[in-house]
């Protein structure tokens, strides 16, 4: 039984203690927003955040991460009340298939969160772990743009 | 008193005197830049070959910059220096330098207006190459695209930042001088004697430097650093569980990996995908002399060497099975048994051959080694993918392990993977790693193009 | 509902009887169709087919069904990847059915519900399932207006539909839940229908945002992946290590005693594993791998002879095009080209769901056909046909023929071992890597001569091409299938020569050139499995045509793409390619040292869209790198539904054919496929993509839809050449245009 913190929650969880998080997350938490791609940390389509760090869940055993806290794509809004990154996908268009999105979202958020007005530059180092096939790419840096005003411009309103 | 002080005054004088002797070069005549056409092609051909036998290109180019413009910061424990823009553009870079300027500065460390140079750029290397040879180099950077582009001021500290100073350090640290070859050797050992000693540098990071950033007399290949790896002893106490031999280095080389030794990463990667263009007639050389640098190794080691080719041959899963199931419930070997068995062996006991698998680690060189570096270094931040060629990768675990953990990961893979004692700077190295105050260079396998600068540890701006 | 039928006193028999007026009615009336006019047919002859997928499934509420409560559900044989269809079929059935996109229901390629429109390729989707659900949705708003008026009494030119309801003078709207009745809408589509006008366009031509979206970005269940149903358990296959591999021995004993595993089935060559859970099924997987001992056979060709290899296995040719009569002499120029083996390479491996009980086997699958698969997999199971069902859901871009099929023949197989319990497959990255069908290995031999004006007078053309497409017609096209004891084995097809071609799609250029031949040298055995991947041939033979261009518009001394205008004449050909041009800016100029530019431009399968791409790109001789810096295009689909549908699937389809031309290539020993992840196949990553991407839309309302989503594939890749030719001034053959390949070329060319 591990214990793991998900999206602010607090989950008892009955899988091996080797078992990569992907799985976990996925078939115990039924949670569809990081996704298979190779299960060798080549791809990205699998990326969460682990204590604010992009990360391959499929090479990431549960058994070390009993004090961190994860987010998951479900973590950062819903269908009805999407975060400022999804959002922005939204707007942007930014998917063909989708099924890479997620894992995109998901480094977009880690650099967002350290740096929220990264120069072009940066925001195509950030995401080079993460592949696309459909060739998204434009639109998914257009979004990360957009989400990076939109965060800077929220900062600019709480402050 | 009067005669004492003035005694003191003609001392300092002519101190100063015989030291501006020493240090002055003169300025050579700057030229026009040649054009391609004034170059035979075949000369510039033999330059391309040398040009990757120095591995120039990777210190003189930002990454995803133009070839050869220079800038690369090369962080040094004195400062960072920044590397020249050795295009022929006239301005930013060596177009109206002469050949014998070029000649000069390759011989002697110092440029076209008599600066000296920092040893830095390995003149203390390049000294052995033949005119011949620099002629062949001159002729192939000087048919390069002339790329403007300025270069940052060097930032060094006073007194270092005074150029004529390194004058007494070239006194005390450098021999000038053409390569001679030994005649008691054969001509492959010495044409692969010349290009590893001289353009090929190999001392520059496998020989361990002293306080003045000279390579230490006696301690060559014994073992020295790089950009944050460790490089590791190339004499005849390398660490290589298998040991090395001519073919194995050649391939190495030549291909960039070896079954029985894994990839080349880390600064090394530039190197081996430089090689790999060269004949092959002078990768067997440089092999060949490297081999006879180690040395044949002694019965243990071959014994030793076969018993773990055995090993990895017989059903690896079963072993590691077992070695988990040995080890006491809740302890650090557990965890760090754990932490293997789940994130590390898929790869590394997997069913891929190498380069694209994972390197079985009682084979491991790093795992092996006196100094724990270049494994903190891969299991922090991998291997990232170099663009659009094939490539070994490997996902860094930086993020999710904790130094706890890290340590009972080294731990339980010393154990299991070497007959060497535990690493005593383990858990300092890991700290200072991870908390980047060790500086370390991330690239990936290909080397060409360098990793992405967020991988890295360092947040400094040397690795974009 | 029946209130309402009781009220209207409208009968199924009343509506039969009265279907042949409202037919009658239709092609009567002015009509501004998208296919030409069809005139009655004379004395009783057989009445013309309705258009696009109406055809094959004449009965308008296959299409189309609206409940009493006025929802509206459209059916389409055609499938969700990524392309869009999901809200561009929506736009169409809206624009005739007057209501807005978000009102209406979308049923997706599904056996039992869904019309068989066959498989969702060749960028046909609009074409065909388009045309028959605007065609149906403007029959089916004519019946509601028909049946409103026989009802009220009203003269139905009185009548008109507005946002789901029949307006009439003198009284309230009427919502078409109220006007429709248990059959009204069961009835033959008419061969012409009273379609909306351009003018009157409200929501065809609007970018309208994609549906599938919101949910793909936030987590909902968007594909198969995520499919859980009650009792699901987790298999996993395991594949011969090459296709030559049989299984000699397996002790299954020790991985049936691993936790949670539920069983180990074995037939033949075929190994699957099943477990409770996911990661359990993926341990036991590896043992069994493990454990498992195979007899293989070095049968693999040499992929560094790809030319040798490819002409050995001539077997038959066929003339796709000629035209006066070729004679060379003089100045003649030559050239000869090849592309290996490539992957659709999805980001999501393969998947399925599938469920066996009484009833039968129902597949969950993301295949491209799913009555075809359907077919496929009945024929392996040796069940019929109506005792299996295939659901379409999404899985990651498919771009053609992949695991798909495979991996629902997969479910089906396991699932019909334990029966009462869902099984869910999922391929492992090296299983999608090493077994998905790669789009054919091919070679072209190209000769031209010039005029004394610099027009090209001789033109001959012979392509060396396995058949692009394999997919389900039956088993043996299944991997499962063909690894089962009593095994099956795809016969080998035979040339075919079509219109839309093949491997010799886009081989006849599109050029006005008074003597040509081109010819397809077919290869009918397969050494390595293959099948559709996007664009089929057209990828390899535009890339060819378009480089040649270049070289024989250097040979004339004309800008290459003032010699592409010099070659064409339907106008909107030059269109397209004026537009990129203009936009790209394009010009003659020397380019700045390591820079160059390149042109290229099709119309795809010679009788759909018009792509014409320019590019930009940067190369370094020393490292050989080159990247793209900016591409400009501009395509004219026919009418547009949704223009950022065609922006994103032109722009996808410039950047991932750019992948495949620059980086990739299937590799493989004498024995085993070594390209099993992106470590060893690796494709575009962000630090290489371009700077901009831009995308310029011809709109052609009223015209037929063309399709887009293959378009780009071979222009870019020509583009892509071509830039690379132009910076580094010598041409690269062999695609893919490689670091090494073109270090090596600059080297040469003296660099």
């Amino acid at each position: 039984m591990a214990t793991l913190r998900i999206n602010g929650q607090t989950h008892e969880v009955d899988a091996d203690p080797q078992t990569p998080l992907l799985y976990v997350l996925r078939d115990d938490l039924q949670l569809n927003g990081a996704k298979y791609g190779c299960g060798l940390g080549q791809c990205g389509s699998c990326t969460v955040l682990v204590d604010g760090e992009a990360v391959f869940s499929c090479v990431t055993p549960i058994l070390v991460l009993e004090d961190s806290e994860i987010v998951t794509l479900e973590g950062l809004g819903t269908i009805d009340d999407p975060g400022p990154v999804q959002a922005a996908f939204i707007e942007e268009q930014a998917a063909q298939c989708g099924y890479c999105i997620p894992g995109m979202i998901m480094r977009a958020q880690a650099l967002l969160q350290k740096n929220s007005a990264p120069s072009d530059d940066e925001i195509r180092t950030a995401l080079s772990p993460n592949l696309c096939r459909c060739g998204t790419h434009m639109r998914i840096l257009a979004a990360v743009r957009r989400a990076s005003e939109t965060m800077q411009a929220n900062e600019a309103g709480a402050g | 008193m009067r005669r004492i002080l003035l005694g003191i005054v003609v001392l300092l004088v002519l101190a100063a005197v015989g030291f501006f002797a020493l240090a002055w070069r003169s300025e050579i005549e700057p030229v026009t830049a040649g054009t391609a056409a004034e170059f035979d092609p075949e000369l510039v051909a033999r330059g391309a070959a040398l040009a990757a036998v120095g591995n120039c290109i990777a210190c003189h180019t930002v990454p995803g910059s133009k070839a050869f413009s220079g800038g690369l910061a090369l962080p040094t424990p004195f400062g960072t220096i920044y590397s020249t823009n050795i295009t022929p553009h006239p301005e930013t870079g060596i177009g109206q330098w002469s050949e014998e300027a070029f000649q000069r500065a390759m011989r002697e460390g110092v440029d076209r207006e008599g600066n000296h140079l920092y040893p830095a750029f390995p003149y203390d290397h390049y000294t052995l190459v033949t005119e011949e040879d620099n002629r062949a180099l001159y002729a192939y950077l000087m048919t390069r695209e002339p790329v403007d582009a300025a270069v940052p001021d060097n930032d060094l500290p006073f007194p270092i930042n005074y150029r004529p100073i390194l004058a007494g350090w070239k006194l005390l640290f450098f021999d000038e001088g053409e390569f001679e070859p030994d005649p008691d050797q054969s001509e492959a050992w010495n044409r692969g004697a010349y290009l590893a000693e001289g353009l090929g540098h190999c001392g520059s990071c496998h020989t361990p430097r002293n306080r003045f950033g000279a390579l230490e007399s006696g301690g060559h290949w014994s073992g020295g650093e790089a950009e944050g790896w460790a490089a590791f002893a190339i004499d005849e106490t390398s660490p290589a569980p298998i040991p090395w031999d001519g073919d194995s280095l050649s391939f190495y080389l030549a291909n960039g990996w070896h079954p029985h030794h894994g990839v080349s990463r880390g600064p090394m990667a530039e190197v081996t995908e430089n090689l790999g263009t060269l004949p092959q007639a002078d990768i067997d050389a440089i092999a060949a002399y490297v081999a006879s640098v180690m040395g044949e190794p002694d019965a243990e080691r071959q014994s030793r060497a076969q018993q773990i080719l055995q090993e990895v041959e017989s059903g690896p899963e079963m072993q590691a099975v077992n070695a988990a199931s040995q080890t006491e419930a809740g302890s650090s070997d557990e965890i760090g048994a754990a932490i293997y068995q789940s994130a590390c062996a898929v790869c590394h006991e997997g069913v891929r051959d190498l380069p694209f698998g994972g390197l079985h680690l009682s084979m491991s060189t790093a795992v092996n080694a006196p100094n724990p570096q270049n494994l903190i270094n891969l299991t922090l931040y991998g291997l990232p993918a170099a663009d659009g060629v094939r490539s070994a990768m490997m996902p860094g675990f930086g993020a999710v392990l904790s130094e706890e953990e890290l340590l009972a990961l080294f731990t339980y893979i010393r154990d299991r993977f070497s007959d060497q004692p535990e690493w005593n700077d383990l858990a300092e190295r890991i700290r200072a790693t991870r908390s980047g105050e060790y500086h370390v260079r991330v690239l990936p396998s290909d080397g060409i193009e360098r990793g992405p600068s967020n991988i890295g540890a360092s947040n400094d701006d040397g690795d974009t | 509902m029946r209130q309402d039928d009781a009220k209207s006193g409208v009968t199924r028999r009343s509506v039969l009887a009265g279907s042949g007026a409202l037919v009658l009615a239709f092609s009567v009336r002015p009509l501004f169709a998208q296919e030409p006019t069809v005139s009655p047919p004379p004395n009783g002859a057989e009445p013309p087919g309705p258009p696009g997928s109406l055809e094959d499934a004449p009965f308008l509420d296959s299409w189309i069904r609206i409940d009493a409560e006025s929802r509206i559900t459209v059916f389409t044989g055609k499938v969700e990847f990524g392309q869009g269809i999901k809200t561009a079929l929506r736009q169409v059935a809206a624009e005739e059915l007057k209501v807005g996109p978000e009102e209406i229901q979308l049923v997706t390629a599904d056996t039992a519900r869904t019309p068989d429109e066959g498989f969702t390729a060749g960028s046909q989707t609009m074409q065909n399932s388009g045309t028959a659900i605007r065609h149906a949705s403007a029959q089916v708003r004519e019946i509601l207006i028909a049946e409103a008026a026989r009802r009220f009494d009203v003269e139905p030119g009185e009548l008109r539909a507005e946002a789901g309801q029949i307006v009439m003078p003198g009284r309230d709207p009427v919502p078409y839940g109220e006007i429709v009745t248990d059959q009204l809408l069961h009835v033959r589509a008419g061969p012409e229908s009273q379609l909306t006008i351009p003018s009157e366009y409200q929501v065809i031509g609007q970018p309208f945002q994609r549906v599938d979206i919101p949910a793909k970005v936030t987590g909902e269940v968007a594909y198969v992946h995520d499919l859980r149903l009650d009792g699901m358990v987790h298999a996993r296959v395991v594949r011969p290590p090459s296709q030559s591999a049989e299984l000699v021995e397996v002790d299954t004993a020790a991985v049936e005693a691993m936790p949670g595993v539920v069983s180990v089935l074995r037939d033949g060559d075929y190994l699957a594993v099943v477990a409770e859970r996911e990661f359990q099924a993926i341990a036991a997987m590896r043992r069994l791998a493990e454990v498992a001992q195979w007899r293989e056979e070095p049968n693999l060709p040499d992929q560094t002879r790809l030319p040798e290899v490819l002409e050995s296995l001539e077997r038959d040719v066929g003339t796709v095009a000629e035209e006066g009569s070729p004679e060379f002499s003089g100045d003649v120029y030559e050239a000869t080209f090849t592309r290996p083996y490539q992957m659709h390479a999805s980001m999501g491996p393969s998947c399925a769901v599938a469920l066996a009980n009484d009833e039968g086997v129902t597949v969950w699958s993301h295949t491209q056909g799913s009555y075809p698969d359907r077919e496929a997999i009945a024929e392996m199971l040796g069940m019929p046909l109506e005792e299996v069902r295939v659901i379409h859901m999404e899985g990651a871009g498919c771009y053609g023929h992949n695991g798909a099929d495979d991996a629902a023949a997969d479910a089906a197989l396991i699932a019909t071992a334990i029966p009462g319990r869902p099984v869910r497959v999922q391929w492992m990255r090296e299983q999608e890597h090493a077994w998905e069908p790669y789009g054919p290995a091919m070679m072209t031999k190209m000769r031209a001569t010039l005029d004394e004006n610099g027009r090209i007078s001789n033109w001959a053309y012979d392509l060396w091409s396995n058949v692009h497409s394999t997919r389900p017609g039956g088993a043996p096209s299944l991997l499962a299938a063909r690894h089962r004891a009593d095994s099956v084995t795809l016969p080998p097809p035979r040339l075919n020569i079509s219109q839309a071609g093949n491997g010799d799609r886009n081989a006849n250029p599109p050029y006005v050139i008074p003597n040509k031949q081109v010819f397809w040298h077919f290869l009918p055995d397969m050494p390595l499995r293959v099948s559709a991947l996007r664009a089929l041939g057209a990828y390899a033979n535009v890339f060819s045509i378009e480089s040649f261009m270049d070289e024989l518009a250097m040979a004339a001394g004309t800008d290459p793409v003032e010699f592409r205008l010099q070659h064409l004449e339907d106008p909107r050909a030059r269109d397209v390619v004026e537009l990129a041009a203009e936009r790209f800016g394009w010009s003659s100029e020397q380019l700045p040292r390591g820079r160059g530019r390149g042109f290229g431009f099709a119309r795809y399968k010679t009788l759909a869209a018009y792509c014409a791409v320019a590019m930009e790109m940067d190369v370094n001789p020393e490292t050989g790198r080159s990247r793209v810096v900016r591409a400009v295009s501009a395509i004219d689909s026919g009418e547009v539904v949704n223009p950022d549908g065609i922006r994103n699937q032109t722009e996808g389809g410039i950047i991932q054919s750019s992948s495949w031309t620059l980086y990739e290539a299937v590799t493989f020993d004498d024995t085993r496929i070594t390209s099993i992840d992106w470590s060893t196949y690796p494709i575009m990553r962000f630090r290489d993509v371009p700077e901009t991407v831009e995308v310029h839309i011809i709109d052609r309302p009223g015209e037929p839809y063309l399709g887009t989503g293959e378009a780009a594939q071979g222009p870019a890749a020509a583009a892509v050449g071509n830039a690379i030719s132009n910076a580094i001034g010598t041409r690269i053959y062999d695609i893919p245009l490689t670091r090494q390949r073109v270090r090596q070329a600059f080297a040469q060319a003296g660099g």
